[in-house]
Parts: C-alpha cells; sequence; structure tokens
C-alpha cells in the first residue's frame, strides 16, 4: 500500500464488481419491422431509405429504394400509399409524406442519371416474359439482377403497360415513365414491342422459363341494356387512343356519364374534363366512402367540378337518355338493392369503367393456361401455370390492380422462376414482429404537423410539379419516427445508470453485460422501440 | 430525428455530454446501487458536466448518503476523481476547509463540489450548509434529492412530500402517511442567503442538468444545485420507469425547474403540458394509499395546490415564462 497521503483507495477499481449478476432481465438491441415497411406490396424498406435520406445520402436512399422498386419515381406518383396509411406518426401529427419523398428523390435519380448497379453478370438461364407492363418489368430487373438473361416481349407499340395505357399523363408524365424504363433496358433487359406472341408454345421452347405479365386488358361488358344509337366508351380503350395521340378519339361530347367507383372511373372522368368535356358525373352504386377509388384521387375529382352521383345504377342507355335505378345499401349486411326509384339523365356519351378481366382469347388454345370464371390466370402457389415454367402473375391472376401489386408480383415471380431454374425451393425469411404505436415513447420527438402540399392544379394533361429537393427532403425525411429501428439518439447510452453501454467510434452502441444490471431504462427510454428485455 | 434525445447522429449542436462517445464517466461501472438508481444516474450527469467544464479539475467533497455508500464501499472505488469523505453532515465544512487551503495555494483553477443526499442536506448538515453559504465559500454544493433516507431503509426526512408513506409516516387512523404540516424548502432557503447561484434540476431533463451544472461550476462563490432523483425502491415504482417517472413531477408541477441568481428568480422551464398531480402521485406506491377507495381526496387536493402554485410562481405556464 504506497499510496500517497491521505489516499486510500484507487480510482475506479469498483470495476471488479461485476454487478451483472444481478440482472433477471437483459436488454438487447433489436429491430422490429416499420408499419409502413409491413403495409408496402412490393416490400420496400421505406424506413431505411428514411434513414440515408434524413442523412442527405440520397444516392443511398434510392439504392435502398430498387432493391424492392424499380420504379421509385413512378411509384412516388401513383402508389396509393398504404405505408402513409399504415404510419405511426398518423396518430400524433400526420404521417411521414412517404409517397412524395419517394417521388423526389426518384426525381432526383433521374435528374442525375443514376443507373443500377451492374451485378457480375454470370451465365443464367433465358427467359421471356410477355408483357412489358409494371409487374412483367420488375420481373425482368428482378431476374436480371440473379443473374438471368431477359428477353419481354409486348404488343403495344411502347412499354409500360398499364402505366402508360391506365394511367393518365397529368399523374404519370411520359419521360419520367420513359428514362425508368430506359433504364431497365440499360440494365441489360431487351424489350421488343409490337410483338404479339401467337403461339407461346413455340416462344417456350426457345426459353428455360415464361412468365406471362399480360395484364388484365379487356374491359368488362356491363349488364345494362343499350339501345341502338348510344354513344358508350370504354374507359380502358379511350386511354390507350389517347396514348398513342389516335386522331381517331371516341366523341365525348359535353355532358359526359362515368359508370364505376375504382381510380379508372376517377381517371376516366379528369381525362374527360381535359378533353373539353364541360358536364361529367359519375355514377357509383354504393356510398362515397365505399369507393374503391383512392381518396386523394376522389378529392382532386370533386375539386375539379366533378359531381358523384352515389347509390345510383345505370339500367338502361337509349342514345343520349340514361335511365338510372336509385339503390339501398346496408352496409353492414352488405347488401345492394334497388330502391325501386328511377331516374333519367342526360348525357352525350356513358363511359364504363367497371373493372377489366384478362384477354382469355390469347390463351383459349393453349392447353395448360386456364382463365378461371372471375377472369384471371390460374396458378399455383408457386405461381406456375400447368406448363412447367411457364408462370403468370400482376393483375393476370390477382384482383389487387394497383401498379404497386404488380411490381411486387413481378418480385415474387422472379424468385419462383429462379428457383424453379435452380430446382430450389423459396425460402420466405421469418418476418420481425411489426412495432405498434405503443412501443414508441413518442415525447422524445419534437412535434412538426405534416405539411399537406396542395398546389391547385390547371386542368390539363400536364402534371403539377411538386417534387421536393435538398433540404426539404431532409426536412420531411426527418419527421420518420424510425419505428423498431435504432436511429443513434443514443438515449440508452446516456440514461443508463451503470455506464454499461459502450460506444464505439462508428457510433454503434454495445451492452456490456459485466455490468449491466437490467434495469431496464434504456428500453423504456428508447423512443422507437429497439430494444427488448429478456428473460433470463 | 429530434432535439429532445440525449444525443443526435447528424448535428453536434444541442446535444448533452452523456450522449459523447468520450464524456469522462466520471464514475464509473460496478458501483453498487439499485437497479434503475435515479442517484447514479444524476450524479455521473452532473459531475461529468462538471468535469467537462472544469477541465477536469474538481474535487468531490461527499456527504453520507446512499451516493456515498454505493459508490466507494471499501476496498472498491467508483470514482475516477479526487473524492473525500468525512462524516454524514460536516460535507459543506469540509468543501469550505479544501476550497479554503486551495486559495491558499493560489490554485484557483480546481474547483470544489460538495455533494450529498437530501438527508445530509435538509437534516444533518443544515446547519454547516448554511454556513457555507453566508460565508459564500467557493464551493458548488449538489443535493441530490429523492426525497427520504433511502440508504438506511426509507425513513422520512425534511424534503419528504406530504402523505407521503415512509418507513416512520406509515399511513394510520391520525395521519395519511406524512405530517403535511412538516417540510421545507431547501432551494428557497439556499436562496434566502443571496448566494450567486441556485438552481433545480431533474434527470428528467438531462439538457438542462448538464447546462446548468456548467453554469454553476464556473461561478464564484457559494452555489446551489438542487437535483430531482426518483427511487425506484423507496417509492415504489418498476427500476425502469425511473426517468419517465422524473418527467412526471416536472410536467406536473410538483418539481419546478428554475435558475436562481443572487436570491432572485432568473429563468424557469416552462412545461409543454401541465398534468395532473395524480398521473404523478398514481404512477408510486409511497402515494398508494392515497388512491384507495376509502381514502378521502383532500391530500390530492392539497398536493395539486402545491403544484399549482409553483406553477403560478415560477412561471412554469408555456409563454408566461418568468424571464
Amino acid at each position: 500500500m504506497n499510496k500517497p497521503f491521505a489516499v486510500v483507495l484507487d480510482a475506479s477499481t469498483s470495476l471488479c464488481n461485476k454487478t451483472g449478476s444481478w440482472r433477471t432481465k437483459r436488454p438487447e438491441y433489436i429491430t422490429r419491422l416499420p408499419p409502413c415497411n409491413s403495409a408496402c406490396p412490393a416490400g420496400e424498406n421505406i424506413q431505411q431509405w428514411l434513414y440515408f435520406a434524413i442523412e442527405g445520402k440520397f444516392f443511398d436512399a434510392w439504392k435502398v429504394m430498387v432493391e424492392r422498386n424499380p420504379f421509385p419515381a413512378v411509384i412516388g406518383r401513383v402508389c396509393y400509399s398504404m405505408c402513409e396509411k399504415a404510419c405511426n406518426r398518423a396518430i400524433t401529427d400526420g404521417a411521414v409524406n412517404i409517397n412524395l419523398l419517394e417521388r423526389s428523390i426518384g426525381d432526383l435519380a433521374i435528374a442525375k442519371g443514376w443507373e443500377f448497379e451492374k451485378n457480375a453478370n454470370y451465365p443464367g438461364k433465358k427467359i421471356l416474359i410477355i408483357g412489358a407492363g409494371p409487374s412483367g418489368l420488375s420481373a425482368a430487373y428482378f431476374l436480371k439482377k440473379l443473374g438471368h438473361e431477359v428477353t419481354i416481349y409486348d404488343n403495344h407499340k411502347k412499354p409500360g403497360g398499364m402505366m402508360r395505357y391506365g394511367v393518365p399523363r397529368y399523374r404519370l408524365p411520359n419521360n419520367v415513365l420513359d428514362t425508368e424504363i430506359k433504364r431497365i433496358v440499360n440494365f441489360g433487359v431487351k424489350i421488343i414491342c409490337d410483338k404479339k406472341i401467337d403461339d407461346i408454345c413455340a416462344a417456350i421452347k426457345e426459353f428455360d422459363a415464361v412468365y406471362i405479365a399480360v395484364g388484365a386488358s379487356i374491359a368488362l361488358k356491363p349488364d345494362v341494356k343499350i339501345e341502338s344509337g348510344s354513344n358508350i366508351v370504354d374507359a380502358v380503350g379511350l386511354f390507350q387512343k389517347l396514348e398513342n395521340e389516335d386522331k381517331d378519339l371516341p366523341y365525348l361530347g359535353q355532358t359526359v356519364l362515368v359508370c364505376g367507383g375504382g381510380n379508372t372511373a376517377i381517371d376516366a372522368a379528369r381525362s374527360s374534363l381535359r378533353l373539353g368535356a364541360k358536364n361529367v358525373k359519375i355514377i357509383y352504386r354504393r356510398t362515397i366512402d365505399d369507393m374503391p377509388a383512392n381518396e386523394n384521387e376522389i378529392g382532386e375529382a370533386l375539386a375539379e367540378g366533378i359531381e358523384i352521383l352515389c347509390l345510383r345504377t345505370i339500367s338502361k342507355v337509349d342514345k343520349n337518355k340514361i335511365f338510372v335505378d336509385k339503390m339501398n345499401y346496408d352496409r353492414e349486411a352488405s347488401i345492394l338493392s334497388k330502391s325501386g326509384e328511377l331516374e333519367i339523365l342526360y348525357a352525350d356519351s356513358v363511359i364504363f369503367a367497371i373493372g377489366q378481366s384478362v384477354d382469355k382469347d390469347m390463351f383459349s388454345n393453349i392447353e395448360g393456361i386456364n382463365v378461371s370464371e372471375n377472369g384471371v390466370i390460374e396458378v399455383d402457389e408457386n405461381m406456375m401455370t400447368e406448363i412447367p415454367g411457364v408462370f403468370a402473375g400482376g393483375d393476370a391472376i390477382s384482383g389487387k390492380r394497383t401498379v404497386t401489386h404488380a411490381i411486387a408480383w413481378g418480385k415474387k415471380a422472379s424468385n419462383y422462376i429462379d428457383a424453379y431454374l435452380r430446382s430450389t425451393k423459396v425460402t420466405k425469411p421469418p418476418k420481425n414482429e411489426v412495432i405498434t404505436f405503443k412501443r414508441l415513447n413518442v415525447a422524445y420527438y419534437t412535434k412538426n404537423p405534416r405539411k399537406n402540399v396542395f398546389i391547385p392544379m390547371d386542368i390539363s394533361f400536364k402534371e403539377k410539379d411538386t417534387s421536393y429537393s435538398g433540404k426539404k427532403i431532409i426536412e420531411e425525411a426527418s419527421r420518420c419516427f424510425s419505428c423498431g429501428n435504432c436511429f443513434h439518439c443514443d438515449n440508452c447510452y446516456g440514461y443508463c445508470p451503470d455506464g454499461t453501454i459502450i460506444k464505439h467510434k462508428d457510433g454503434s452502441l454495445e451492452f456490456n453485460y459485466d455490468y449491466c444490471k437490467g434495469c431496464g431504462i434504456c428500453a423504456s427510454e428508447c423512443p422507437c422501440g429497439a430494444i427488448k428485455m429478456i428473460e433470463e | 430525428m429530434s432535439s429532445l434525445t440525449l444525443g443526435n447522429r447528424i448535428k453536434s449542436e444541442n446535444v448533452t455530454i452523456q450522449a459523447s462517445r468520450l464524456r469522462p464517466n466520471t464514475i464509473s461501472s460496478g458501483h453498487r446501487a439499485c437497479q434503475g438508481c435515479g442517484e447514479a444516474l444524476a450524479a455521473r450527469c452532473a459531475i461529468d458536466a462538471a468535469y467537462e467544464a472544469a477541465n477536469g479539475k474538481i474535487i468531490l467533497v461527499n456527504a453520507t448518503g446512499c451516493l456515498e455508500v454505493f459508490s466507494c464501499a471499501t476496498p472498491e472505488n467508483a470514482w475516477k476523481i479526487p473524492w473525500i469523505h468525512s462524516l454524514f453532515g460536516n460535507a459543506p465544512a469540509v468543501a469550505s476547509g479544501v476550497a479554503a487551503a486551495l486559495s491558499n495555494q493560489k490554485r484557483n483553477d480546481i474547483r470544489i463540489i460538495a455533494q450529498g443526499g437530501d438527508g445530509s442536506t435538509y437534516d444533518i448538515g443544515m446547519g454547516c450548509l448554511s454556513g457555507m453559504f453566508e460565508r459564500n465559500d467557493d464551493v458548488l454544493y449538489i443535493c441530490y434529492d429523492n426525497q427520504a433516507y433511502m440508504n438506511t431503509g426509507v425513513q422520512r426526512s425534511g424534503a419528504t412530500l406530504p402523505f407521503t408513506r415512509t418507513a416512520t409516516t406509515l399511513p394510520n387512523s391520525k395521519y395519511m402517511g406524512n405530517d403535511p404540516q412538516t417540510g421545507k424548502n431547501v432551494p428557497q432557503i439556499a436562496m434566502a442567503h443571496g448566494i450567486p447561484y441556485v438552481a433545480t434540476a431533474s434527470i428528467g431533463h438531462i439538457h438542462d442538468l448538464e447546462q446548468k451544472i456548467a453554469k454553476a461550476v464556473q461561478i464564484n462563490g457559494a452555489r446551489y444545485v438542487h437535483i430531482h432523483v426518483p427511487c425506484p425502491l423507496g417509492w415504489g415504482f418498476e427500476p425502469s420507469k425511473t426517468v419517465k417517472i422524473a418527467k412526471l413531477a416536472i410536467k406536473c408541477g410538483l418539481f419546478p425547474l428554475f435558475e436562481a441568481e443572487n436570491g432572485k428568480v432568473t429563468k424557469s422551464t416552462p412545461i409543454d403540458e401541465v398534468i395532473a398531480v395524480d398521473d404523478y402521485l398514481k404512477a408510486q406506491r409511497r402515494f398508494a394509499h392515497l388512491f384507495s377507495k376509502s381514502a378521502s381526496p383532500d391530500p390530492l387536493s392539497f398536493l395539486q395546490k402545491i403544484a399549482d402554485k409553483n406553477i403560478e410562481k415560477y412561471g412554469l405556464k408555456k409563454g408566461i415564462s418568468n424571464e
């Protein structure tokens, strides 16, 4: 004990007392699944790209986006943002404007000319994709990423499918779509347009696998009495002609009646306005709250002066005289019935947008590809038809027909096709538990209510430009709670009464279980629920 | 991202010392504080902040109490800096002596900090503390207030809140816990001495705590900082809730955060959203008897009045700051 005068104990000798032995519960850093990621049909890792966006690392953010979705700028415009509906911030001061951020970063990628990173091109298999819509293009992109050689055939003049021929230009301008498709072509995917597949069977022999992504392009015929001389237009046909800049557009007139409640109906109504109609009405059989169309789209349509007549169906069209039945709808029992009351409306044209189905004729003479009564191609749990190596997906097999779902189908199909070609099985990684609002400690987030960007729109086919740039992207992205994923706020490190957390140079954190007494302050002060207490 | 968390991976401003990888860690791991100890957390936050403000030149004088017992049980010592303990009540006097000795040696660069719990501050060491204040000795005194003698088994002190259940104030037919006619307010007593700086702080607001300590360290003369430190064992709540309880105490107004210079309140920290005292009290078993079915509502309204008075007195309502 050779110590200076009055010194009896050395500094920090308490370190020999391993207080970790007191513990009954152990904190662990975990990742929980953020609700946005969980809700995204395409399974985008939204929280992760927001994390990079907050840091101003937009290229990294974009790279995370395109891991799951090759069309950020398109999806940032046309997606109905299930993520925002699921966002935990929606409970406090408004969801993070994820859609707008995706669009903004997507647009930045276009402006900067970012391309997909080419991976080592090891000899893969030859795959044919029929249909260059969102599902086909996405499958092509993911298969190419996996190392395969991909060719797409499409029977239209230009690739894009419903993104081109189903979404009006004021929502998705052509240059955006063209650039994002071009990027896939640059990546090495071969797209051959204006090509009809007369004999799929013959084509199949040339390729190791085929993915049928032909969409649902045939408009459903309404069950309505139509007298001769009536002016009936189908929405799909109208959009196609519009896109091809066909001179021979169907005559719409001044007064247009659109029948349907989905997004196509809204698009048709808004396009009619843009084509010169003065008086556009939408007829829908249930109430406005039951419309499958996106809320924002409905709102914008109403703002443009489109009238929505609910609880009505058309029973007969006789030239410009339209006979309408008023309906009764009991939502709880889900019973829709005619009220017996009749109404007569007058219109120059009637557009039907009541749904689409697969072109049955395309497959009528092919054994093994069956189109069901509901108008979708039948596939097994691996998305394969009865013909081995021939897969189908997208709108052609599903009822949820949005661009986002189609992209998700493309990704899914790419996995099944790849597994088939390698004679393996698709293994789904375990899904982390979704983090609920209750697990967050929202007191640590500064209040910052969502700013809804509403720029009144001219009634034209020009898109309104709402994209954010630089600082504004960071500002909005910073509203992310980072649910279930550590964002390095250092609360656990700072609040630990025992100083048991080690902070490394790169900012990463680690528990030193030698001293952790298991009090759980770290877990309860973690804003985003990224620490779990585990019984020992 | 948020400015309310201790650190921030993007910005370097408005982050706490506690979030820094290079914080001094003046008190080491391996100390024997209970799970979730508010005092252990407060001590590291306060002394780390003081260490930074004084360029590492500080001497600690500790009164007897939880902090002394858990941080320095022979042969183990958790402190990384010079530290001395003498008796329960004489920490302010010892600190005054250390300050006088250093001043004699013209070592004005070294800052002296005396610290103790509410027992040594409010009761046992009150005389020495008052002496240190009236002589305006160059010492910063930090009181870690957990509102009872925790180390010896939760006996009441002069800092115990009215109606608290402690080992010596068990609710009975005559009293609903601690007698509301008792107790004192040491921050006010310190202010009454007219010393240059008095402040209250809490582990529920570490940004504020660090700023106040840093400011106090740099002032000459007698200074007093009073830190609210919830005690899971003595107050009866889950150890994981320590910081939450501290935040609730601030939010309901029972623990006002303010600064006073030369006897006058100069600044207070307004409350974002004031909550009822019930929300704070209900979370602790030491007040459970106030919420039993047969309990009279009077104690709760008595405590609510204290909170309301604090809010008014210190201007804690947002927008009506006392500044």
